[in-house]
């Protein structure tokens, strides 16, 4: 290794060292401001609720969906805490009670929210219809993915 | 080391591989399409929508792969002033860019459906549209400075300050809230896929993974040349 490569290489490695303290810093500030969703349990512990259009993700809660027309309205639960949501107009396909969802809208009391759109969230698990009705006869369903 | 790279020996080891690595490309992508589009099982909860992750899901790997492999080419050609490595980064880039694009169109064929949504700002999304402008950044360099070493240093400086994106996109759906569901694949547990839906997803891999050597082939011959030529004229 000649003089002038050593001396590229100290520079590229105080660099690395530079960016890595100044990527740790602005981890640190992102983690805290930059939330996709809330759970309803942040939402719960929050002292100060979010004005404006918040999302709020979560399980929609087994036996909470009523739909009247293009009316829908039902429970958002992280299983810790509950946060009822009302919506009107087209559901996606996949969204579903006992299913993941992200929900967007304004808070209207600290427990409920009016939902302007609804995203529905799939989980990373992929398998034949056949696959996941022997798993659920079987009872190996609830072992596996919870739910 | 790296003698099969040097430009001369290189054209003779292009020319025998080429065909056989495009007919290893044709097989594998007619064998991967009819596995994936037809004799691959439906989803239970997605139902035939799945079949867009094969080819969501291999070119989103490749496009971080090939990132990745350009981060380290580019160092060694910034640190050790190795121009075969220079020549090897210019080449893939397009690939891997291509690859990058092709994934967000997918993604977003793909989340209308199952999401409800083309696009939405969460992290996942975020910093593979990051990804996506490394790309574009990196490929401008060499248009816009016509300059050979200035552009050499300054396009590796942008591949190496781009690595940092790499494990942003990895982990976004581990360390934040997001919509993208978090990895299916997982190198340190099972995955989560069934077995039927596994094999046609890593054959389109694979052939993905030939296309990007054809095209890798093709570029490198054809990125010698031309700074052999230009070296000629000055």
């Amino acid at each position: 290794m000649n003089s002038n490569t050593k001396k590229r290489l100290n520079i590229f490695l105080v660099s690395v060292i530079t960016v890595l303290i100044i990527g740790k810093f602005i981890y640190e500030s992102l983690s805290k401001n930059t939330v996709y969703f809330f759970s309803p349990s942040d939402l719960f512990n929050s002292t100060e609720l979010p004005r404006g259009l918040i999302r709020v993700g979560g399980m929609v809660k087994k036996g909470s969906l009523i739909k009247n027309g293009n009316k829908y309205s039902f429970t958002i639960t992280d299983f810790k805490k509950n946060i009822s949501v009302s919506y009107i107009g087209i559901k996606p396909n996949l969204f579903a009670e006992g299913q993941g969802a992200v929900v967007e809208g304004k808070l209207s009391t600290r427990n409920s929210l009016v939902a302007s759109k609804i995203l529905a969230k799939h989980d990373e698990n992929y398998m034949p219809k056949e696959v996941a009705d022997a798993l659920k006869k079987s009872g190996d369903w609830n072992k596996k993915y919870g739910k | 080391m790296f003698s099969f790279l040097n430009t001369k020996n290189f054209k003779d080891f292009h020319d025998h591989y080429l065909f056989w690595v495009k007919v290893f490309f044709l097989s594998l992508v007619i064998f991967g399409l009819i596995l994936s589009l037809f004799l691959s099982p439906a989803d239970y909860l997605q139902g035939d929508t799945v079949r867009i992750m094969y080819i969501h899901v291999p070119s989103s790997w490749l496009a971080l792969q090939i990132y990745a492999v350009m981060c380290v080419c580019g160092f060694i050609a910034l640190i050790f002033k190795n121009r075969v490595f220079t020549l090897i980064t210019k080449s893939i880039a397009p690939i891997g860019f291509t690859f990058s694009l092709i994934s967000l169109f997918t993604g977003s064929i793909w989340g209308q459906p199952t999401w409800g949504t083309f696009w939405t700002w969460d992290a996942r999304l975020t910093s593979m549209l990051v990804l996506v402008i490394f790309y574009i950044a990196y490929i401008l360099t060499w248009k816009i400075i016509s300059e050979f070493l200035l552009a050499e240093k300054l396009s590796s400086i942008i591949a190496l300050i781009g690595l940092a994106n790499l494990p942003i996109i990895k982990f976004s759906v581990d360390w934040w809230n997001t919509l993208h569901q978090p990895a299916t694949i997982k190198l340190t547990e099972s995955s989560t896929i069934h077995a039927s839906m596994l094999t046609p997803l890593i054959v389109m891999f694979l052939s993905f993974v030939a296309f990007s050597v054809i095209i890798f082939l093709i570029r490198f011959k054809l990125e010698s040349l031309n700074l052999r030529v230009n070296s000629k004229k000055q």
